[in-house]
């Protein structure tokens, strides 16, 4: 029990929207498709529950081929980022509609009625109109309705896009309880990478109308496959050095030919250069990109090994608990993210350190040259 | 630039309030200081739209006055108040260029052609649209519009204040990254007096130097960041700051130690006799989990792995806490014990932070 | 297309297709069946090719209601348009008196064309209708029936009291659907407001302005009831517009020939103006879009 996208395309008036896409969702799975805005999420998914046709390939459900087969005549339930809602109906009638056209018997639509509604801790409000309830309310009703027939695929688009942010986190611990309790193959387009690591499952990173990767969430999260994949999986956006390697030496230009170099032990003070590490002790020479995460870049040495830069403060950003520093490196931006509150003079020079181990290198064609050593011991 | 003064500003949509309820906005008094940047924050409908619309002169307050620089403005227009804004959705003109969506404020109050050019050179250098400058506005990305809208606030240079109605909703991410410290610079070099408006704590925490938390009408503190984090005012705050937000636990307080159920936990404070609904409130970051069977007897029931850190649900007589655990820690669900850093323990009564003496 | 998508979809057109058929297609046909045939009556037609089509393109009495119908239409709609966003612009936005106003301006519009035509030939008449005996009476040489003047600034008159409600509500609805942070944004800029108008409220309502216009156009250049009741084309031909011109010589003179050539050539002129029009503004559009890219 699947469903299978097979060599699927999707190209309006000569433009590519999807590139060919091979994907398989497994019965009883959370899926989280990732990726900004016009990424072709939207598209995805009205693909994946017949709304569109495809260009080309196939679609299977359960083995079967449903390609050309009406949404109606597929069982898909689909929640959008705008809460749909019948107006005049009450909770309750809303989210017994889908149950209506399927002519069961009364008692038994009322029983699935309650019970979806109990699980979405709606039952108080089971005789109220939709637009007397609060956003995240509607947004419930609109689940509810989605998950009530049972549809062995549900579809949920950026569903907490609109709600405010604490609402949104009450709701994103719920849909996987939703999700578990429910048995379908859930897919769950987001923008926000936390989202997609909150929710578990697996992910598939969007970019540009083609996936680039799909596995279990944090395996994407710590081995993206190529630096685009890293980019769209990371918030705030992952830091990025371009280096060369030559002869046992990484060097980087551009640079503002400081102290760069290796941190307390790690040798090596001439500007713009730093000695290989471990992890790309292997490979070829020639070029590579460097990729760390802002909660890896620290602004004291972490001990033996640790990379080291001098960086030049652009801004500082206090959460409270924790500080984004924005720093200027050569022509790149990096953030760090460092606990407590740092508040650091705008345009001081500062130094940076990044333990190798938590460093990825991306090579010239983007793809993952070296996985940080962490992610692979974890 | 101005000092902005609220004197016992209220605001009701009805026309005879009689009732605080009927009240969106209750009494408030407040300096905002010139040249600082505040956060407005809290969930939809706390009133934060309606202070917003009274300082920049849309709605009129049914009680109080409001003062730029000691000048009584409450019952002045918004174009006297000469203040700028820039909305949730982005406000452009269309037929325009980008070059003269940028110029069109300055243009209208007659500024020298000369002086408009530089400075619209200058804006278009700080938000990155000197390439676009001659493009038509319409056909642009939503977050390109939504910068010429951040583009047009900035352009006048002597505006009391520029106020931000949730303006990186629409907006992706990563892009929020880039125009927040955007944003912040920008604050840095010409020093308004800005106030932003928002639901997202940390876009609030990120960009202000000060954040007033309002909750149902009412302002329930103002206050650093740090101070929000580390010494919630109010059981609102806890819970409305910091993601997910301060767990909170009926306790006995005697002296300086609490009693939760059958365990004693350590505070960082003496207190006397206290009446009331008492809670200790501790934030998940200032929780540890450990092995050796002191502390908070939990069970754990899930583990939610946010890449940089781990959130540890647990649970604890029927009640949720949660644990903030490092990147790195290996947690398996079942039973387990926690403590918290005792100077990091707050201690509530009926919802009101209570200041306890050094111990 | 995959082969799998269904196709039968396109058989729910069919009643369509047939409806336009026999009201459209069929009535249509006839007239190009006229208009190439000639007959000297009982019923017996021949072949006549061209002829009627080249006679009419030379008739000085076609060119003349030509010329009469297209000066009309420009002056309705150089009336019309401007006036029509004017009173959009002054309608109240919302509340009672907004409900009240869409009422009033909604009148005329139910009002069948024939009546709006007696309506004004009684209101102009001299001796008892208000307008006339008004006018007479403040010494201004007012007559319908006579004047060439006064002939065409009645039937000016009764079509923009008819119709630039249409147009008016058309923009009513366009400025209804801007957003209110657009004009708090202008209050911020210090804008004026014509340049309010100019720069949010014309862009915002340029859709429905090109509605408004096609409609008036297509509708103004078709119209027969009205001048017909109030001025019967006279004084002389002065009002004789196309439509007028087209009867009189189809049924006054039982000319079907000339008349068929004549009313496919009106046809074709209406829609290629309409065409033409509509292509140009949604070029236009669609430059700016592209232009912004």
């Amino acid at each position: 029990m699947a469903l299978e996208l097979s060599g699927v395309e999707k190209t309006v008036t000569g433009r590519p929207h999807i590139h060919r896409t091979d994907l398989t969702l497994e019965k009883g799975t959370m899926n989280v498709l990732l990726g900004a805005t016009l990424s072709g999420k939207t598209t995805l998914m009205r693909l994946m529950a017949g709304l569109e046709a495809p260009s080309a390939g196939r679609i299977l459900w359960h083995g079967q081929d449903v390609t050309g087969t009406r949404v109606q005549d597929r069982n898909v339930a689909m929640v959008y980022q705008q809460f749909i809602n019948y107006p005049s109906m009450s909770v309750y009638d809303n989210i017994a509609s889908p149950l209506m056209l399927t002519r069961r018997p009364r008692a038994e639509i009322d029983r699935e009625v309650r019970a979806t509604a109990e699980m979405l801790q709606l039952t108080p409000l089971l005789q109220r109109r939709p637009l007397e309830l609060s956003g995240g309310q509607q947004q419930r009703c609109a689940l509810a309705r989605a998950l009530v027939k049972g549809a062995g695929l549900v579809l949920l688009d950026e569903p907490l896009a609109n709600l405010d942010y604490k609402l949104r986190e009450e709701l994103r611990q719920e849909i996987p309880k939703i999700f578990e309790a429910s048995g379908a193959i859930f897919v769950y387009a987001t923008t926000e990478p936390e989202e997609a690591l909150l929710l578990g499952g697996k992910t598939a990173t969007l970019w540009q109308g083609r996936v680039t990767q799909f596995g279990p969430t944090p395996e994407v999260y710590r081995r993206p496959c190529d630096a685009i994949t890293a980019r769209v999986f990371s918030d705030p956006p992952m830091n990025l050095l371009q280096v060369t390697k030559a002869g046992g030496r990484l060097r980087f230009g551009g640079a503002d030919g400081g102290a760069d170099g290796g941190g307390s032990n790690g040798g090596g003070d001439d500007g713009g250069a730093l000695p290989v590490f471990a992890a790309m002790a292997g490979l070829a020479d020639g070029p590579y990109t460097l990729g760390f995460r802002a909660n890896h870049l620290r602004l004291s040495d972490p001990g033996p090994g640790a990379l080291c830069f001098t960086a030049q403060v652009v801004v500082t950003e206090i959460t409270g608990s924790e500080t984004f520093v924005h720093l200027d490196h050569g022509p790149s931006r990096w953030v760090a993210l460092v606990h407590g509150v740092r508040d650091l003079a705008p345009g001081a020079a500062q130094p940076a350190f990044v333990d190798p181990a938590q460093v990825y290198v991306f090579g010239p064609d983007s793809a993952l040259a070296a996985a940080a050593a962490y992610a692979t011991a974890a | 630039m101005a000092k902005i003064t609220l004197d016992a500003l209220a605001h009701s949509y009805l026309p005879h309030p009689k009732a605080e309820q009927d009240y969106a906005l209750k009494q408030l008094n407040h300096v905002w200081a010139d040249g600082e940047a505040y956060a407005l924050l809290g969930a939809s409908g706390c009133g934060k739209t309606t202070l917003l619309n009274i300082i920049s002169g849309l709605l009129t307050p049914s009680q109080g006055r409001i003062l730029f620089n000691d000048r009584d403005v409450t019952q002045t227009s918004t174009t006297e108040r000469n203040i700028a804004q820039v909305f949730q959705f982005p406000v452009v003109y269309d037929t325009m260029t980008v070059r003269a969506n940028l110029a069109f404020p300055l243009k209208n109050r007659g500024a020298p052609a000369a002086y408009v050019a530089e400075r619209v050179q200058q804006i278009a250098r700080m938000i990155g649209l000197e390439e676009m400058l001659e493009r038509k506005a319409r056909g642009l990305t939503a977050d390109a519009k939504q910068k010429i809208s951040l583009g047009r606030g900035m352009v006048r240079e002597d505006v009391n204040a520029i106020l931000f109605d949730e303006p990186l909703t629409v907006i992706d991410p990563q892009m929020k990254w880039e125009l927040r410290t955007q944003l912040k610079k920008l604050h840095r070099e010409f020093g308004h007096t800005m106030i932003y408006v928002t639901h997202d704590q940390t876009e609030a925490l990120t960009f202000a130097d000060k954040v007033v938390v309002m909750h149902d009408g009412r302002v329930v503190q103002i206050g650093t960041p740090q101070e929000l984090f580390e010494t919630p005012e109010h059981t609102f705050v806890g819970y409305f700051i910091g993601s997910p937000g301060m767990n909170l636990l009926p306790a006995h307080v005697e002296g300086a130690r609490a009693r939760v159920g059958d365990t004693q936990i350590a505070l960082g404070a003496r207190y006397g006799a206290l009446s009331g609904k008492v809670e200790i409130g501790v934030r998940p970051e200032f929780l540890r989990l450990n092995r050796v069977g002191a502390g908070l007897p939990v069970q754990v029931t899930r583990i939610e792995d946010v890449g940089r850190h781990k959130i540890v649900r647990a649970r604890f007589d029927g009640r949720e806490i949660n644990i903030v655990a490092p990147e790195g820690d290996r947690i398996a669900p079942g039973a387990a014990h926690v403590e918290a850093d005792p100077g990091r323990v707050n201690v509530y009564v009926d919802d009101w932070r209570v200041q306890g003496e050094a111990a | 297309m995959n082969k799998s998508v269904n196709q039968k979809a396109w058989f729910l057109v069919l009643p369509v297709l047939l409806l336009v058929a026999f009201s459209a297609v069929v009535p249509l046909m006839t007239v190009v069946n006229y208009s190439v045939q000639d007959t000297f009556g009982n019923n017996a037609f021949f072949w006549n090719g061209i002829a009627w089509f080249s006679d009419t393109l030379h008739s000085p009495r076609v060119w003349g209601s030509l010329g009469r119908q297209t000066a009309f239409t420009a002056i309705i709609l150089a009336i019309e348009v401007p006036l029509g966003i004017f009173v959009a612009l002054n309608m109240p936005k919302k509340g009672f008196w907004s409900t009240i106003c869409l009422v009033l301006m909604a009148l005329p519009l139910l009002i069948p064309w024939n009546v709006v035509g007696t309506i004004w030939q009684i209101f102009g008449r001299v001796d008892i209708g208000l307008l006339g005996y008004t006018l007479f009476h403040l010494g201004i040489d007012y007559n319908y029936t006579q004047g060439f003047y006064s002939a065409w600034a009645t039937v000016v008159v009764m079509d923009v009291w008819h119709w630039t409600s249409l147009v008016a509500l058309l923009c009513y609805a366009g400025l209804q659907s801007i957003p209110q942070a657009y004009y708090q944004a202008a209050r911020i800029d210090q804008a004026s407001r014509w340049k309010v108008f100019r720069y949010i409220e014309l862009p915002k309502m340029r859709g429905v302005l090109t509605i408004a216009i096609l409609l008036r156009f297509m509708d103004s250049f078709k119209i027969y009831t009205e001048p017909f009741v109030l001025t019967g084309g006279g004084p002389g031909n002065s009002t004789t517009f196309l439509s007028i011109d087209l009867v009189k010589m189809a049924l006054g003179q039982f000319d079907l020939g000339p008349a068929a050539a004549f009313s496919l050539m009106y046809f074709l002129i209406i829609l290629l103006v309409s065409w033409v029009f509509y292509t140009v503004m949604m070029q236009i559009d669609k430059d700016d879009v592209e232009g912004g890219k």
